[in-house]
Protein backbone atom coordinates (compact mmCIF):
# COMPACT_ATOMS: atom_id res chain seq x y z
CA UNK A 1 0.00 0.00 0.00
CA UNK A 2 2.68 2.41 1.03
CA UNK A 3 4.88 1.30 -2.38
CA UNK A 4 1.79 2.26 -4.34
CA UNK A 5 1.76 5.81 -2.56
CA UNK A 6 5.49 6.00 -3.17
CA UNK A 7 5.52 5.21 -6.66
CA UNK A 8 2.64 7.77 -7.17
CA UNK A 9 4.68 10.49 -5.58
CA UNK A 10 8.25 9.18 -7.87
CA UNK A 11 5.64 8.82 -10.79
CA UNK A 12 4.91 12.53 -10.86
CA UNK A 13 8.10 14.18 -9.19
CA UNK A 14 10.14 12.44 -12.16
CA UNK A 15 7.35 12.49 -15.02
CA UNK A 16 6.46 16.34 -14.61
CA UNK A 17 9.74 17.73 -15.71
CA UNK A 18 9.35 15.66 -18.61
CA UNK A 19 6.03 16.70 -19.52
CA UNK A 20 7.06 19.64 -20.07
CA UNK A 21 10.04 18.83 -22.24
CA UNK A 22 7.51 16.82 -24.24
CA UNK A 23 5.47 20.21 -24.81
CA UNK A 24 8.51 22.47 -25.29
CA UNK A 25 9.81 19.40 -27.79
CA UNK A 26 5.77 19.59 -30.16
CA UNK A 27 6.45 23.61 -30.04
CA UNK A 28 9.54 23.89 -31.61
CA UNK A 29 8.67 20.88 -33.85
CA UNK A 30 5.45 23.17 -34.67
CA UNK A 31 7.66 26.29 -35.48
CA UNK A 32 10.46 24.74 -37.45
CA UNK A 33 12.90 24.79 -34.46
CA UNK A 34 15.12 22.23 -33.09
CA UNK A 35 14.07 21.12 -29.80
CA UNK A 36 15.94 21.57 -27.10
CA UNK A 37 15.41 17.91 -25.76
CA UNK A 38 13.53 15.79 -23.43
CA UNK A 39 15.40 16.27 -20.84
CA UNK A 40 16.08 20.50 -20.59
CA UNK A 41 13.36 20.98 -17.89
CA UNK A 42 15.40 18.40 -15.41
CA UNK A 43 18.73 19.94 -16.45
CA UNK A 44 17.45 23.42 -15.72
CA UNK A 45 16.21 22.37 -12.41
CA UNK A 46 19.63 20.58 -11.41
CA UNK A 47 21.28 24.03 -12.50
CA UNK A 48 19.29 25.96 -10.67
CA UNK A 49 19.86 23.58 -7.40
CA UNK A 50 23.90 24.20 -7.35
CA UNK A 51 23.28 27.60 -7.39
CA UNK A 52 23.78 29.92 -4.61
CA UNK A 53 20.30 31.57 -3.29
CA UNK A 54 20.68 35.92 -3.35
CA UNK A 55 17.49 37.31 -1.17
CA UNK A 56 16.07 40.11 -1.92
CA UNK A 57 16.62 43.42 0.42
CA UNK A 58 13.49 43.58 3.08
CA UNK A 59 12.58 40.26 2.70
CA UNK A 60 10.78 38.13 5.71
CA UNK A 61 10.90 34.84 6.22
CA UNK A 62 7.82 34.14 4.69
CA UNK A 63 10.05 34.74 1.32
CA UNK A 64 12.07 31.74 2.43
CA UNK A 65 9.51 29.58 3.62
CA UNK A 66 6.65 29.72 0.64
CA UNK A 67 8.86 27.44 -1.80
CA UNK A 68 8.72 25.01 0.35
CA UNK A 69 5.40 25.05 1.51
CA UNK A 70 4.24 25.68 -2.17
CA UNK A 71 6.10 22.37 -3.49
CA UNK A 72 5.27 19.99 -0.68
CA UNK A 73 1.51 21.21 -0.65
CA UNK A 74 1.56 20.42 -4.50
CA UNK A 75 3.40 16.94 -3.93
CA UNK A 76 0.95 16.22 -1.20
CA UNK A 77 -1.67 16.30 -4.10
CA UNK A 78 -0.25 14.08 -5.92
CA UNK A 79 -0.46 11.71 -3.49
CA UNK A 80 -4.42 12.29 -3.53
CA UNK A 81 -4.99 11.94 -7.08
CA UNK A 82 -5.95 8.14 -8.46
CA UNK A 83 -4.10 7.59 -11.68
CA UNK A 84 -2.25 4.28 -11.17
CA UNK A 85 -4.74 2.39 -9.77
CA UNK A 86 -8.90 3.58 -9.80
CA UNK A 87 -8.60 3.46 -5.85
CA UNK A 88 -5.38 4.06 -4.34
CA UNK A 89 -4.60 3.73 -0.49
CA UNK A 90 -5.60 7.40 0.69
CA UNK A 91 -8.84 7.17 -1.72
CA UNK A 92 -10.83 8.31 1.04
CA UNK A 93 -9.04 11.43 1.36
CA UNK A 94 -9.27 11.93 -2.73
CA UNK A 95 -12.02 14.31 -2.91
CA UNK A 96 -12.47 16.87 -5.73
CA UNK A 97 -13.61 19.90 -3.62
CA UNK A 98 -10.37 18.79 -0.86
CA UNK A 99 -7.93 18.76 -4.27
CA UNK A 100 -9.29 22.20 -5.54
CA UNK A 101 -9.02 23.13 -2.06
CA UNK A 102 -5.41 22.14 -1.56
CA UNK A 103 -4.31 23.83 -5.04
CA UNK A 104 -5.68 27.16 -3.79
CA UNK A 105 -3.60 27.01 -1.13
CA UNK A 106 -0.53 26.51 -2.98
CA UNK A 107 -1.50 29.45 -4.99
CA UNK A 108 -2.07 31.23 -2.05
CA UNK A 109 1.05 30.63 -0.25
CA UNK A 110 2.62 31.40 -3.90
CA UNK A 111 0.59 34.83 -4.14
CA UNK A 112 2.27 35.89 -0.51
CA UNK A 113 5.61 35.09 -1.22
CA UNK A 114 5.21 37.29 -4.42
CA UNK A 115 3.81 40.22 -1.87
CA UNK A 116 6.07 40.13 0.78
CA UNK A 117 9.12 41.79 -0.96
CA UNK A 118 6.82 44.83 -1.61
CA UNK A 119 8.31 45.20 -5.26
CA UNK A 120 5.99 46.25 -8.30
CA UNK A 121 6.14 43.55 -10.29
CA UNK A 122 5.89 40.86 -7.90
CA UNK A 123 2.89 42.57 -6.35
CA UNK A 124 1.30 42.86 -9.99
CA UNK A 125 1.83 39.07 -10.27
CA UNK A 126 0.26 37.91 -7.42
CA UNK A 127 -2.85 40.39 -7.87
CA UNK A 128 -3.45 39.34 -11.50
CA UNK A 129 -2.65 35.38 -10.42
CA UNK A 130 -5.60 36.05 -7.39
CA UNK A 131 -7.76 37.79 -10.18
CA UNK A 132 -7.55 34.92 -12.66
CA UNK A 133 -8.10 32.08 -9.78
CA UNK A 134 -11.21 33.38 -8.72
CA UNK A 135 -12.47 34.08 -11.86
CA UNK A 136 -11.84 30.13 -12.96
CA UNK A 137 -12.94 29.04 -9.48
CA UNK A 138 -17.07 29.23 -10.58
CA UNK A 139 -16.29 27.37 -13.53
CA UNK A 140 -13.94 24.68 -11.73
CA UNK A 141 -16.44 24.03 -9.96
CA UNK A 142 -19.27 23.26 -11.97
CA UNK A 143 -17.39 21.05 -13.57
CA UNK A 144 -16.94 18.86 -10.60
CA UNK A 145 -20.38 18.83 -9.69
CA UNK A 146 -21.33 17.74 -13.57
CA UNK A 147 -18.62 15.06 -13.24
CA UNK A 148 -20.36 13.74 -10.24
CA UNK A 149 -23.71 13.76 -10.94
CA UNK A 150 -23.39 10.16 -12.76
CA UNK A 151 -21.82 9.13 -9.16
CA UNK A 152 -23.63 10.89 -6.68
CA UNK A 153 -20.27 11.91 -4.61
CA UNK A 154 -17.18 14.27 -5.74
CA UNK A 155 -15.14 11.91 -4.25
CA UNK A 156 -12.96 11.01 -7.44
CA UNK A 157 -12.77 6.84 -7.13
CA UNK A 158 -16.68 6.75 -7.38
CA UNK A 159 -16.41 9.38 -9.98
CA UNK A 160 -14.31 6.97 -12.39
CA UNK A 161 -16.46 4.07 -11.55
CA UNK A 162 -19.27 5.71 -12.15
CA UNK A 163 -17.75 6.60 -15.66
CA UNK A 164 -16.12 3.25 -16.43
CA UNK A 165 -18.73 0.88 -15.34
CA UNK A 166 -21.62 2.37 -17.98
CA UNK A 167 -21.90 0.38 -21.44
CA UNK A 168 -22.36 3.84 -23.26
CA UNK A 169 -19.75 6.01 -23.45
CA UNK A 170 -21.09 8.87 -25.24
CA UNK A 171 -22.16 12.04 -22.73
CA UNK A 172 -23.02 15.26 -24.72
CA UNK A 173 -22.68 17.02 -20.85
CA UNK A 174 -19.59 15.64 -19.87
CA UNK A 175 -17.83 16.32 -23.38
CA UNK A 176 -19.03 19.99 -22.87
CA UNK A 177 -17.73 19.79 -19.27
CA UNK A 178 -14.30 18.66 -21.00
CA UNK A 179 -14.17 21.71 -23.24
CA UNK A 180 -14.67 23.91 -19.84
CA UNK A 181 -11.96 21.75 -18.23
CA UNK A 182 -9.46 22.82 -20.88
CA UNK A 183 -10.25 26.66 -20.69
CA UNK A 184 -9.84 26.03 -16.95
CA UNK A 185 -6.60 23.97 -17.19
CA UNK A 186 -5.28 26.62 -19.65
CA UNK A 187 -6.60 29.53 -16.91
CA UNK A 188 -4.78 27.56 -13.81
CA UNK A 189 -1.72 26.61 -15.09
CA UNK A 190 -0.86 30.30 -16.68
CA UNK A 191 -0.56 28.44 -20.53
CA UNK A 192 -0.99 30.70 -23.23
CA UNK A 193 -4.75 32.19 -24.01
CA UNK A 194 -3.62 33.38 -20.43
CA UNK A 195 -0.24 34.06 -19.77
CA UNK A 196 2.86 33.27 -21.32
CA UNK A 197 5.37 30.87 -20.32
CA UNK A 198 8.42 31.86 -21.97
CA UNK A 199 7.50 35.92 -21.64
CA UNK A 200 10.70 37.91 -20.72
CA UNK A 201 8.51 41.19 -20.96
CA UNK A 202 7.78 42.20 -16.80
CA UNK A 203 4.48 43.82 -17.93
CA UNK A 204 2.39 41.24 -19.70
CA UNK A 205 3.27 38.58 -16.90
CA UNK A 206 1.38 36.75 -14.66
CA UNK A 207 2.55 34.02 -13.08
CA UNK A 208 6.51 34.74 -13.78
CA UNK A 209 6.01 37.99 -12.33
CA UNK A 210 5.70 36.23 -9.11
CA UNK A 211 8.87 34.56 -9.39
CA UNK A 212 10.88 37.37 -10.31
CA UNK A 213 12.65 37.43 -7.03
CA UNK A 214 13.33 33.87 -6.55
CA UNK A 215 16.77 32.43 -7.20
CA UNK A 216 18.82 28.96 -7.17
CA UNK A 217 17.39 26.20 -5.24
CA UNK A 218 14.50 28.38 -4.01
CA UNK A 219 13.55 29.05 -7.97
CA UNK A 220 13.59 25.53 -8.76
CA UNK A 221 11.26 24.56 -5.76
CA UNK A 222 8.70 26.92 -7.40
CA UNK A 223 9.67 25.57 -11.12
CA UNK A 224 8.70 22.26 -10.00
CA UNK A 225 5.95 22.68 -8.03
CA UNK A 226 4.26 24.23 -10.93
CA UNK A 227 5.76 21.28 -13.51
CA UNK A 228 4.02 18.97 -10.92
CA UNK A 229 0.57 20.85 -10.78
CA UNK A 230 0.12 21.10 -14.90
CA UNK A 231 0.97 16.80 -14.82
CA UNK A 232 -1.81 16.57 -12.25
CA UNK A 233 -4.49 18.83 -13.61
CA UNK A 234 -4.22 16.40 -16.42
CA UNK A 235 -4.22 12.96 -14.11
CA UNK A 236 -7.69 15.00 -12.88
CA UNK A 237 -8.84 15.87 -17.11
CA UNK A 238 -7.84 12.24 -17.35
CA UNK A 239 -9.68 10.97 -14.19
CA UNK A 240 -12.71 12.57 -14.81
CA UNK A 241 -12.80 12.92 -18.68
CA UNK A 242 -10.99 9.89 -19.88
CA UNK A 243 -10.20 6.82 -17.28
CA UNK A 244 -10.67 3.51 -19.00
CA UNK A 245 -7.73 1.51 -19.03
CA UNK A 246 -7.05 2.48 -15.00
CA UNK A 247 -6.16 -1.16 -13.73
CA UNK A 248 -8.58 -1.84 -10.79
CA UNK A 249 -6.66 -4.19 -8.48
CA UNK A 250 -3.14 -3.66 -7.55
CA UNK A 251 -0.58 -6.39 -9.09
CA UNK A 252 2.30 -5.46 -10.08
CA UNK A 253 1.24 -6.30 -14.07
CA UNK A 254 -2.13 -4.28 -14.21
CA UNK A 255 0.15 -0.97 -12.84
CA UNK A 256 2.39 -1.34 -15.17
CA UNK A 257 -0.05 -2.20 -18.32
CA UNK A 258 -1.96 0.84 -16.92
CA UNK A 259 0.80 2.86 -16.77
CA UNK A 260 1.58 2.82 -20.31
CA UNK A 261 -1.64 3.54 -21.23
CA UNK A 262 -1.36 6.46 -19.13
CA UNK A 263 1.59 7.74 -20.35
CA UNK A 264 0.19 7.55 -24.20
CA UNK A 265 -2.48 9.67 -22.97
CA UNK A 266 -0.30 12.07 -21.62
CA UNK A 267 2.30 12.29 -24.25
CA UNK A 268 -1.57 12.84 -26.12
CA UNK A 269 -2.43 15.61 -24.15
CA UNK A 270 0.88 17.57 -24.31
CA UNK A 271 0.56 17.45 -27.81
CA UNK A 272 -2.38 19.19 -27.58
CA UNK A 273 -1.38 21.52 -25.40
CA UNK A 274 1.62 22.51 -27.54
CA UNK A 275 -1.12 22.55 -30.57
CA UNK A 276 -3.12 24.76 -28.47
CA UNK A 277 -0.12 27.31 -28.02
CA UNK A 278 1.10 27.41 -31.56
CA UNK A 279 -2.57 28.40 -32.94
CA UNK A 280 -3.89 30.99 -30.30
CA UNK A 281 -1.93 34.11 -29.27
CA UNK A 282 -2.04 35.58 -25.29
CA UNK A 283 -5.27 37.48 -24.73
CA UNK A 284 -4.95 41.00 -23.22
CA UNK A 285 -5.33 40.56 -19.75
CA UNK A 286 -9.29 42.41 -19.94
CA UNK A 287 -10.34 39.67 -22.41
CA UNK A 288 -9.54 37.10 -19.43
CA UNK A 289 -13.17 37.44 -17.97
CA UNK A 290 -14.34 36.83 -21.27
CA UNK A 291 -12.62 33.85 -21.25
CA UNK A 292 -13.57 32.33 -18.14
CA UNK A 293 -17.05 33.54 -18.63
CA UNK A 294 -17.04 31.17 -21.30
CA UNK A 295 -15.74 28.59 -19.46
CA UNK A 296 -18.45 28.74 -16.73
CA UNK A 297 -20.69 28.97 -19.42
CA UNK A 298 -19.54 25.52 -20.89
CA UNK A 299 -19.49 23.64 -17.90
CA UNK A 300 -23.28 25.12 -16.89
CA UNK A 301 -24.28 24.18 -19.97
CA UNK A 302 -22.46 20.28 -19.53
CA UNK A 303 -24.29 20.37 -15.69
CA UNK A 304 -28.18 21.42 -17.68
CA UNK A 305 -27.96 19.25 -20.21
CA UNK A 306 -27.33 16.15 -17.99
CA UNK A 307 -30.94 16.35 -16.64
CA UNK A 308 -32.41 17.22 -20.38
CA UNK A 309 -30.59 14.88 -22.24
CA UNK A 310 -29.60 11.84 -19.75
CA UNK A 311 -31.96 11.21 -17.64
CA UNK B 1 -32.13 -2.64 -35.35
CA UNK B 2 -29.71 -3.97 -32.61
CA UNK B 3 -30.41 -1.83 -29.11
CA UNK B 4 -27.01 -0.67 -28.73
CA UNK B 5 -26.53 1.01 -31.83
CA UNK B 6 -30.37 2.80 -31.21
CA UNK B 7 -28.99 3.97 -27.85
CA UNK B 8 -25.76 5.20 -29.58
CA UNK B 9 -27.60 6.99 -32.05
CA UNK B 10 -29.67 8.23 -29.65
CA UNK B 11 -26.49 9.75 -27.98
CA UNK B 12 -25.65 10.89 -31.02
CA UNK B 13 -28.64 12.89 -31.47
CA UNK B 14 -28.30 14.12 -27.82
CA UNK B 15 -24.55 15.16 -28.92
CA UNK B 16 -25.54 17.10 -32.04
CA UNK B 17 -28.47 19.27 -29.96
CA UNK B 18 -26.02 20.44 -27.29
CA UNK B 19 -23.79 20.98 -30.10
CA UNK B 20 -26.40 23.00 -31.93
CA UNK B 21 -27.02 25.02 -28.49
CA UNK B 22 -23.27 25.64 -28.43
CA UNK B 23 -23.23 27.14 -31.94
CA UNK B 24 -25.75 29.18 -30.90
CA UNK B 25 -23.40 30.21 -28.22
CA UNK B 26 -20.46 30.91 -30.74
CA UNK B 27 -22.86 33.08 -32.95
CA UNK B 28 -23.56 35.15 -29.36
CA UNK B 29 -20.05 35.81 -28.71
CA UNK B 30 -18.22 35.91 -32.18
CA UNK B 31 -17.05 39.40 -33.02
CA UNK B 32 -16.05 38.54 -37.14
CA UNK B 33 -18.70 39.11 -39.61
CA UNK B 34 -17.50 36.46 -41.80
CA UNK B 35 -16.53 33.91 -38.92
CA UNK B 36 -20.28 34.58 -37.98
CA UNK B 37 -21.27 33.00 -41.55
CA UNK B 38 -19.11 30.41 -41.58
CA UNK B 39 -20.53 29.15 -37.84
CA UNK B 40 -24.39 29.83 -39.56
CA UNK B 41 -22.79 27.09 -42.24
CA UNK B 42 -21.84 24.92 -39.01
CA UNK B 43 -25.32 25.15 -37.19
CA UNK B 44 -26.61 24.00 -40.62
CA UNK B 45 -24.67 21.27 -41.02
CA UNK B 46 -25.38 19.92 -37.48
CA UNK B 47 -28.97 20.30 -38.47
CA UNK B 48 -28.43 18.09 -41.31
CA UNK B 49 -26.72 15.30 -39.29
CA UNK B 50 -29.46 16.12 -36.35
CA UNK B 51 -31.95 15.26 -38.48
CA UNK B 52 -30.67 12.64 -40.82
CA UNK B 53 -29.45 10.77 -37.24
CA UNK B 54 -33.02 11.30 -36.25
CA UNK B 55 -34.55 9.93 -39.74
CA UNK B 56 -32.39 6.55 -39.07
CA UNK B 57 -33.08 6.29 -35.15
CA UNK B 58 -36.96 6.64 -35.84
CA UNK B 59 -36.96 4.95 -39.20
CA UNK B 60 -39.12 8.49 -40.88
CA UNK B 61 -37.65 7.71 -44.71
CA UNK B 62 -39.20 11.42 -45.27
CA UNK B 63 -36.63 12.95 -42.81
CA UNK B 64 -34.03 11.65 -44.90
CA UNK B 65 -35.34 14.56 -47.94
CA UNK B 66 -35.63 17.06 -45.34
CA UNK B 67 -32.09 16.58 -44.05
CA UNK B 68 -30.78 17.06 -48.04
CA UNK B 69 -32.59 20.19 -48.39
CA UNK B 70 -31.31 21.80 -45.25
CA UNK B 71 -27.93 20.86 -46.51
CA UNK B 72 -28.54 22.27 -49.98
CA UNK B 73 -30.20 25.41 -48.72
CA UNK B 74 -27.97 26.07 -44.84
CA UNK B 75 -25.12 24.78 -45.72
CA UNK B 76 -24.11 25.33 -49.41
CA UNK B 77 -26.68 28.32 -50.85
CA UNK B 78 -27.64 30.77 -47.76
CA UNK B 79 -24.08 30.70 -46.59
CA UNK B 80 -22.59 31.54 -50.14
CA UNK B 81 -25.35 34.31 -50.81
CA UNK B 82 -24.33 35.80 -47.56
CA UNK B 83 -20.45 35.64 -48.53
CA UNK B 84 -21.26 37.38 -51.38
CA UNK B 85 -23.44 40.24 -50.00
CA UNK B 86 -20.46 40.83 -46.99
CA UNK B 87 -17.99 41.04 -50.21
CA UNK B 88 -20.22 43.14 -52.29
CA UNK B 89 -21.32 45.46 -49.26
CA UNK B 90 -17.76 45.15 -48.12
CA UNK B 91 -18.30 44.67 -44.77
CA UNK B 92 -15.36 43.49 -43.34
CA UNK B 93 -15.10 45.02 -39.76
CA UNK B 94 -16.36 43.37 -36.35
CA UNK B 95 -19.88 43.22 -35.15
CA UNK B 96 -21.68 46.05 -32.42
CA UNK B 97 -23.35 45.05 -29.77
CA UNK B 98 -25.38 46.78 -27.69
CA UNK B 99 -24.55 44.98 -24.51
CA UNK B 100 -21.31 43.22 -24.02
CA UNK B 101 -20.00 39.78 -24.92
CA UNK B 102 -20.11 38.60 -21.06
CA UNK B 103 -23.29 39.90 -20.32
CA UNK B 104 -24.81 38.48 -22.56
CA UNK B 105 -23.63 35.37 -22.26
CA UNK B 106 -24.60 35.14 -18.72
CA UNK B 107 -28.13 36.43 -19.84
CA UNK B 108 -28.48 33.72 -22.65
CA UNK B 109 -27.60 31.22 -19.67
CA UNK B 110 -30.53 32.54 -17.76
CA UNK B 111 -32.63 31.71 -21.39
CA UNK B 112 -31.18 28.49 -21.34
CA UNK B 113 -32.11 27.51 -17.86
CA UNK B 114 -35.82 29.65 -18.52
CA UNK B 115 -36.10 27.39 -22.01
CA UNK B 116 -35.79 23.93 -20.72
CA UNK B 117 -37.98 24.31 -17.44
CA UNK B 118 -40.22 25.59 -20.15
CA UNK B 119 -40.09 22.57 -22.32
CA UNK B 120 -39.70 19.81 -19.24
CA UNK B 121 -43.83 19.49 -19.67
CA UNK B 122 -43.78 19.61 -23.12
CA UNK B 123 -41.61 17.20 -23.74
CA UNK B 124 -43.55 14.63 -21.28
CA UNK B 125 -46.28 15.09 -23.78
CA UNK B 126 -44.63 14.21 -27.07
CA UNK B 127 -43.97 10.96 -28.34
CA UNK B 128 -40.87 10.92 -30.33
CA UNK B 129 -37.38 9.08 -29.68
CA UNK B 130 -35.82 12.86 -29.10
CA UNK B 131 -38.21 14.51 -27.06
CA UNK B 132 -35.35 15.69 -24.41
CA UNK B 133 -34.13 18.28 -27.35
CA UNK B 134 -37.14 20.03 -27.39
CA UNK B 135 -36.15 22.13 -25.01
CA UNK B 136 -32.34 22.67 -26.51
CA UNK B 137 -34.17 23.68 -29.66
CA UNK B 138 -36.08 26.48 -27.39
CA UNK B 139 -33.21 27.58 -26.09
CA UNK B 140 -31.61 27.82 -29.22
CA UNK B 141 -34.75 29.66 -30.46
CA UNK B 142 -34.38 32.05 -27.79
CA UNK B 143 -30.46 32.89 -28.09
CA UNK B 144 -31.27 33.61 -32.11
CA UNK B 145 -33.47 36.23 -30.69
CA UNK B 146 -31.43 37.52 -28.33
CA UNK B 147 -28.94 37.85 -31.03
CA UNK B 148 -31.47 39.28 -33.09
CA UNK B 149 -32.37 42.07 -29.91
CA UNK B 150 -28.32 42.75 -28.88
CA UNK B 151 -26.93 43.89 -32.23
CA UNK B 152 -27.09 46.72 -33.98
CA UNK B 153 -26.27 46.66 -37.91
CA UNK B 154 -29.10 44.92 -39.78
CA UNK B 155 -27.20 41.77 -41.29
CA UNK B 156 -26.06 40.19 -37.72
CA UNK B 157 -29.75 40.76 -37.21
CA UNK B 158 -30.40 38.88 -40.07
CA UNK B 159 -28.41 36.47 -39.54
CA UNK B 160 -30.04 35.57 -35.98
CA UNK B 161 -33.11 35.83 -37.93
CA UNK B 162 -31.66 32.31 -39.62
CA UNK B 163 -30.36 30.92 -36.96
CA UNK B 164 -34.13 31.44 -35.33
CA UNK B 165 -35.23 29.67 -38.21
CA UNK B 166 -32.49 26.58 -37.69
CA UNK B 167 -33.58 26.34 -34.14
CA UNK B 168 -37.69 25.97 -35.01
CA UNK B 169 -36.70 23.45 -37.52
CA UNK B 170 -34.64 21.63 -35.22
CA UNK B 171 -37.65 21.93 -32.60
CA UNK B 172 -40.16 20.85 -34.96
CA UNK B 173 -37.95 17.60 -36.17
CA UNK B 174 -37.53 16.48 -32.48
CA UNK B 175 -40.72 17.53 -31.62
CA UNK B 176 -43.23 15.66 -34.24
CA UNK B 177 -40.61 14.22 -36.69
CA UNK B 178 -40.82 17.11 -38.46
CA UNK B 179 -43.42 18.86 -40.54
CA UNK B 180 -45.24 17.83 -43.97
CA UNK B 181 -42.56 17.93 -46.62
CA UNK B 182 -44.72 20.93 -48.44
CA UNK B 183 -44.50 23.05 -45.20
CA UNK B 184 -41.11 22.49 -45.24
CA UNK B 185 -40.46 23.32 -48.70
CA UNK B 186 -42.41 26.49 -48.43
CA UNK B 187 -40.14 27.92 -45.45
CA UNK B 188 -37.24 26.96 -47.19
CA UNK B 189 -37.64 29.29 -50.14
CA UNK B 190 -39.38 31.25 -47.95
CA UNK B 191 -36.00 31.98 -46.06
CA UNK B 192 -34.07 31.53 -49.50
CA UNK B 193 -36.41 34.52 -50.90
CA UNK B 194 -35.85 36.42 -47.20
CA UNK B 195 -32.47 36.46 -47.50
CA UNK B 196 -32.62 37.86 -51.38
CA UNK B 197 -35.00 40.88 -50.24
CA UNK B 198 -32.97 41.60 -46.94
CA UNK B 199 -29.80 41.70 -49.63
CA UNK B 200 -31.75 44.07 -51.76
CA UNK B 201 -32.66 45.94 -48.44
CA UNK B 202 -29.10 46.42 -47.54
CA UNK B 203 -27.95 48.14 -50.56
CA UNK B 204 -31.23 50.57 -50.20
CA UNK B 205 -30.53 50.90 -46.50
CA UNK B 206 -27.17 52.07 -47.23
CA UNK B 207 -27.68 54.59 -49.91
CA UNK B 208 -30.56 56.04 -47.97
CA UNK B 209 -28.64 55.91 -44.57
CA UNK B 210 -25.23 55.43 -45.26
CA UNK B 211 -24.71 53.23 -42.56
CA UNK B 212 -26.09 49.62 -41.75
CA UNK B 213 -26.84 50.63 -37.87
CA UNK B 214 -30.27 50.45 -37.47
CA UNK B 215 -30.91 53.11 -34.99
CA UNK B 216 -31.08 55.76 -37.85
CA UNK B 217 -33.96 54.30 -38.94
CA UNK B 218 -35.94 55.63 -35.83
CA UNK B 219 -35.41 58.76 -36.88
CA UNK B 220 -37.65 58.43 -40.66
CA UNK B 221 -40.36 60.43 -40.51
CA UNK B 222 -43.51 58.76 -40.61
CA UNK B 223 -46.83 60.32 -42.27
Amino acid sequence: MVAVEAFQLLFVLLFAPLLYGWIAIVRAFLSNRTPAGLLQPWRNLLRLFRKETVLPEGHSILFILVPPVFFSVIAGASLLVPFLLVSPPLAPVADAVMLVGLFSLARMTMALGAMDVGTPFGDMGARREMMVAFLTEPATLMILFTVSLWSGSTSIPSIIRSLTDGHDPFHPSLLIAALAFILVFLGENARIPIDNPTTHLELTMIHEAMLLEYSGPLLALMEWGSMQKLLLYLLIGIDFFAPSGMPEDPTLLSVLAGSGILAGKLLLLGSGIALIESLFAKLRIFRVPEFTALAYLLSTLGFLLHFVLEV
Amino acid sequence: MAPHTHILLNRLVGFLGSALLLSSFAMLSMRRMSSLVRIFALQGLLLTLGTLSVAIVAGEPHLLFSALFTFIFKVLVLPIILFRLLERLRIRGEVEVLLNVPTTMVVGLFVVVFSFALASPISELASTVSRGLIGVGLAALLLSFLMMITRKKAITQVLGFLGMENALFFSAINATYGMPMVVELGVAFDVLVGTFVFGIFFFQIRETFESFDLKHMDNTQTE
